[in-house]
């Protein structure tokens, strides 16, 4: 019973951080058709931006803000100068992408060295909580609690207001949302540097937690695809309940079937794939 | 039947040249250029099969070095633990790559596009993990060493460089004859008319689902036959040579040299190959410059080496690509 708690537990949270990962990435796939492949960057360099900021003020939620900010705006610029004109071309889109995270992990490389780094997490985020006994880490808490308040905002944002309105009638069908007026391509910027925003809020939390280090780009990335895949393009519900699937399945697999791990965290997407090609919530 | 021409006579005069120059060479080469030029005609072999996906039907794929990797881990497993034959390490590679891609294929082409991108991703990451985790198969991430050169049963012994070499040339050479036949058949040239327009294709009554499997599945089986040539090669297998940076390198390779040429890709891969070891010699920073390839490909070279040759020999902008891709 311990042992399932737990797992359930570690599942949900790694779910969190991966839904702040890919759910921006989910809807830049919807809009935009972009795959992505700077996107697992943004996550390094956020948390590597986020560990400079700790470094000289010690302030968490600034080295957050930080890190979330400048990622986004390296984003933008990345978006704004190759990938937009780019739109429809996938294999250009798939190539410019990943030129643009070799360039950044080697940059990193340059700036911050080989070495993996931990983001000092403030002292009421450390510790765990207890219930009978069992431990909760507060600091798992906290990333569970920093992506439901993403998940609600997103959804209110785009439930609820006029952008959220244009922003899926992009996802819906982009050539109408141009024919009645939306600003497509300045949505499209919007949504992009949203996506890098959170992939980088995403880096910072997960630098208190797994760290920061070379190669943490390109470890990540395929999970947040996968989440993307199995939940459906463009659907927030769909990053949602697929982030919590993925860091479940990931961690049980690992408990259960180390040998086969990543094998029954990849199979039964295949299997959902096989079934809904557009994943759980996406709409062709 | 319409009879596709043959290549022009100046391409054919230029391409001699190369074949020469790739059979005469090797005696003259520092061993370091001869194990560059071997692992460009190996990687060529792989840029190629990708480019039978990629350039003739139209599907670019992120997990095509997945099947590199069951070729390669065919032969370090079967070799190393089981003191298999070549012959036969040959062939389970081919028929494991063939399997994996006859099954992979069903889930794959349910999809398109971006999706398409995804799902092979996703599918190559299967295999990876594999070979990552499945420690007692594959040794994981210490890889399989020691495998050792292929005994073909001939008179030669392919232990040595410039013999290996040959060998590479050999199979690189059958490769290409394959696909090309494959690719000027009137089934190849279907898979072009899938890439350019499915639903008309569909309507002339094709099936359209099956030839892309078909096509699929050959892919597969020659990216497979690309790895066993890698293994022989390398003497050491890893999860590295599959990874999500691999396949996209292969479709760099593609796309640098030109899609839907099948020897433009081969270019491009020696181009890389090149590229990267010659450049690291010089600079820590060989990944930046890779990047930079990376961007500058799709900037300034859309349609790749063998485009901007059409453009320059023939003084006329290739005629684009207009697929999907």
């Amino acid at each position: 019973m311990e042992f399932w708690v737990i797992q359930t537990f570690n599942g949900v949270s790694y779910g969190a951080l991966l839904f702040l990962l890919a759910g921006g990435l989910s809807l830049i796939f919807g809009m935009m058709r972009i795959v992505n492949m700077t996107h697992g960057s943004y996550y390094l360099l956020g948390g590597y931006v986020g560990l400079t900021v700790i470094w000289g003020t010690g302030n968490f939620v600034l080295a957050i803000l930080a890190g979330a900010l400048v990622i986004a705006l390296v984003g933008l610029g990345e978006y704004n100068t190759f990938l937009k004109r780019l739109s429809g071309q996938e294999l250009g889109q798939v190539l410019t992408t990943m030129g643009f995270a070799l360039i950044f992990q080697d940059l990193g490389l340059v700036i911050w060295g080989g070495e993996p780094y931990t983001i000092r997490t403030p002292a009421a985020l450390s510790g765990s909580y207890q219930l009978g006994e069992l431990y909760f880490p507060v600091y798992r808490v906290f990333i569970v609690m920093v992506a439901a308040a993403v998940a609600v905002v997103l959804w209110l944002v785009l439930e609820r207001t006029r952008v959220g309105a244009m922003i899926r009638a992009t996802v819906d069908d982009a050539e109408m949302a141009r024919g009645v007026g939306i600003n497509v391509p300045r949505i499209s910027m919007g949504v992009f540097a949203l996506g890098a925003f959170l992939a980088a809020t995403a880096g910072v939390v997960a630098g208190g937690f797994v760290g920061v280090y070379p190669g943490a780009d390109f470890e990540i990335l395929p999970y947040a695809f996968v989440v993307v895949i199995v939940g459906g393009m463009g659907s927030l519900k769909g990053a949602l309940i697929g982030s919590l699937m993925v860091g479940l399945l990931d961690n049980f697999g690992k408990a259960f079937f180390p040998e086969l791990s990543y094998f029954t965290l990849f199979a039964p997407m295949a299997a959902i794939l096989a079934i809904r090609p557009t994943g759980l919530f996406g709409r062709a | 039947m319409i009879r596709l021409p043959l290549l022009p006579r100046h391409r054919q005069i230029g391409l001699g040249i190369i074949l020469l120059l790739l059979i005469v060479s090797p005696p003259f080469l520092s061993s370091f250029l001869l194990s560059l030029l071997t692992q460009a005609l190996i990687y060529g072999v792989l840029a190629m099969s990708l480019d039978l996906l990629v350039g003739y039907l139209g599907l670019p794929s992120l997990g095509h070095a997945a099947y590199l990797g069951l070729g390669a881990y065919s032969v370090g497993v079967l070799t190393t633990r089981y003191g298999a034959n070549s012959w036969l390490a040959l062939a389970v590679g081919l028929l494991l790559a063939m399997a994996v891609a006859a099954v992979f294929g069903l889930v794959a082409l349910r999809a398109t596009g971006v999706y398409f991108l995804m799902i092979t991703l996703a599918l190559g990451m299967v295999i990876w993990g594999l070979a990552h985790r499945w420690v007692s198969m594959t040794q994981g991430d210490n890889g399989i060493s020691g495998v050792p050169r292929p005994d073909l049963g001939l008179p030669w012994s392919f232990a040595k460089a410039i013999p290996f070499y040959y060998l590479s040339l050999v199979a690189f050479l059958f490769a290409l004859w394959v696909l090309w036949v494959i690719v000027r058949s009137p089934f190849g040239q279907s898979l072009v008319g899938i890439r350019e327009s499915e639903s008309r294709m569909r309507t002339l009554g094709y099936n359209v689902w099956l030839h892309k499997y078909i096509g699929f599945i050959i892919a597969g089986t020659v990216g497979g036959f690309s790895g066993v040539l890698w293994a022989y090669y390398n003497g050491f297998v890893s999860p590295a040579n599959m990874e999500l940076a691999t396949s996209v390198e292969a479709l760099l390779m593609v796309a640098l040299g030109g899609r839907a040429t099948l020897l433009g890709p081969a270019i491009g891969a020696a181009a890389i190959v090149f590229l990267k070891n010659l450049v690291s010699v010089y600079t820590h920073r060989w990944v930046l410059i890779l990047g930079a390839v990376y961007i500058g490909t799709i900037v300034y070279a859309p349609e790749g080496i063998a485009g901007a040759f059409t453009q320059l020999t023939k003084g006329v902008k290739p005629e684009p690509l207009r697929s999907k891709v």
